[in-house]
C-alpha cells in the first residue's frame, strides 16, 4: 500500500521535469507550447458547464426530492452483502451512457460526502478508470459507418462492469 | 439515451417532490445546482489549463511518438491482423497514449482515423472486425495514468491530498484494462469456435 501511495505523491512531479527536461534537450519552446496548450484547456473547462449544469441540476433535483435516498435504501440491503455501497449505483450505472453525466453525478458525491471518504474516493477511481462504452461505440463506429457491431457492446459493458468492481475492491482494500 | 435518462431523473425528482412535499428543496436544488456546476468548471481551468500546456511540450518535443514506438511490440500482439507497419498501427498507438494522458479531446479523432484504417483492412465491409472489437475493448477500458479532471475536482472540494487518487486509478485501470482484453479475446474464440 506504501508504494502506491508513494506512486501517487512522485508520479506527477516526476512526469514534469520529465517532461521539461526532454523539451528542453529537443529544442522546443517550451513556455510558448505550453502557454499554447494551455489556451485549449480553458476551452475545455468552458465547454463542459453547458454538460454539466443540466447533469448536476437534475440530479440535485433528484436528491433533494427525497427519490434518490429511496432509491439507495431500496438496493442498500442486496448490495451491502457484497460491499458495494449503494450511493455509487446512479454513478455506475450513467459511466457507460455519458463521461460528462457521469462527471456531474461524481462531482456531487465528491461534494455531498466529502473527497477523502470512502465514497467520494470510490468515486473519482470510478470516474478515471472506466471510459464511456456508448460514446466509443457511436462516435467511432458511426464516424466510419460501421452497421453491425457484432460482440463489441456485449465486450464494452463486461469491460465495464469489471471496471466498477475492480474499483470497489482497490478502493475497499486501500481505504476501506 | 442520455437524453432519456436526463428527463427521467428530473421528472422522478419533480413528481417525488409533489408528493413527498419536498417542493421547497427541490427549487433551492434547482438553483444550486446549476451554480455549483458552473463553479466547478471554473475551478477545473486551473489544473486543464496546465495539464494540456505540459502534454503540449510533451508532444511538441515527439515525446508522445517515442512512447508510442515503445509499446508498439505490445501493442501490436493485441492486433495480430494488423500488419506492424500499417498507419491503423500508428493511429491505435497515438490514440492509446492520449487516452493514457487524458487527452481525451486529442484521442477522439485518432480514434476515428484509427477506425477508419481498420474497417479498410476489413475490406470495408459495414460489421465490426475483430481488431476493432479489440480497440473497442481498450478504449473502454481506458488505461489512465493521471485523472487530471478527477485531480481538479478532489481540490475543489478541498481533498488533504488530491493526487492520492493516482495510485488507486492506476491499479484499477491496469486491472481492467487486462480483463477487457481477456474478455475480448473471449468472445472472439467463441465467435471463431461457431464457425
Amino acid at each position: 500500500m506504501e508504494i502506491v501511495s508513494a506512486i501517487s505523491l512522485w508520479f506527477i512531479p516526476v512526469m514534469i521535469a520529465f517532461i521539461l527536461i526532454y523539451g528542453t534537450y529537443r529544442k522546443v519552446p517550451t513556455y510558448e507550447s505550453f502557454v499554447e496548450g494551455g489556451k485549449e484547456g480553458i476551452k475545455m473547462a468552458v465547454s463542459i458547464i453547458p454538460f454539466l449544469v443540466g447533469m448536476m441540476v437534475a440530479i440535485a433535483v433528484f436528491r433533494a426530492s427525497g427519490a434518490l435516498d429511496l432509491m439507495v435504501d431500496f438496493l442498500r440491503p442486496g448490495l451491502a452483502k457484497v460491499g458495494i455501497p449503494a450511493e455509487i449505483v446512479p454513478l455506475a450505472l450513467i459511466r457507460p451512457i455519458s463521461g460528462t453525466a457521469a462527471l456531474g453525478i461524481t462531482s456531487d458525491l465528491i461534494s455531498v460526502y466529502g473527497p477523502d471518504s470512502f465514497i467520494g474516493t470510490l468515486a473519482a477511481t470510478l470516474q478515471g478508470s472506466t471510459d464511456t462504452t456508448f460514446y466509443v461505440l457511436t462516435v467511432y463506429f458511426g464516424a466510419v459507418g460501421i452497421k453491425k457491431m457484432g460482440d463489441a457492446l456485449k465486450v464494452g459493458l463486461l469491460a465495464d462492469a469489471v471496471a466498477i468492481i475492480t474499483a470497489v475492491v482497490v478502493v475497499t482494500f486501500m481505504f476501506g | 439515451m442520455v437524453n432519456y435518462i436526463w428527463v427521467v431523473m428530473t421528472l422522478i425528482g419533480l413528481g417525488f417532490a409533489m408528493v413527498n412535499g419536498t417542493m421547497a428543496e427541490v427549487n433551492e436544488a434547482v438553483f444550486n445546482g446549476a451554480k455549483e456546476a458552473v463553479t466547478l468548471c471554473i475551478g477545473l481551468i486551473s489544473i486543464l489549463v496546465f495539464w494540456l500546456g505540459m502534454m503540449r511540450i510533451a508532444e511538441d518535443s515527439g515525446l508522445l511518438v517515442k512512447l508510442s514506438k515503445l509499446f508498439k511490440p505490445l501493442v501490436s500482439r493485441l492486433f495480430p491482423e494488423v500488419p506492424s507497419n500499417h498507419p491503423a498501427m500508428g493511429y491505435i498507438l497515438s490514440n492509446m497514449i492520449a487516452n493514457m494522458f487524458g487527452l481525451g479531446n486529442a484521442a477522439t479523432p485518432l480514434g476515428i482515423k484509427a477506425m477508419e484504417e481498420l474497417k479498410e483492412l476489413n475490406d470495408g465491409k459495414k460489421e465490426a472486425s475483430r481488431s476493432m472489437i479489440t480497440f473497442l475493448a481498450i478504449n473502454t477500458a481506458s488505461i489512465t495514468l493521471i485523472p487530471t479532471t478527477v485531480i481538479a475536482i478532489r481540490m475543489n472540494y478541498d481533498s488533504a491530498n488530491p493526487t492520492d487518487i493516482v495510485g488507486p486509478t492506476l491499479v484499477a485501470t491496469a486491472v481492467s484494462a487486462v480483463a477487457a482484453i481477456f474478455i475480448d479475446r473471449y468472445f472472439y474464440y467463441r465467435r471463431s469456435k461457431k464457425g
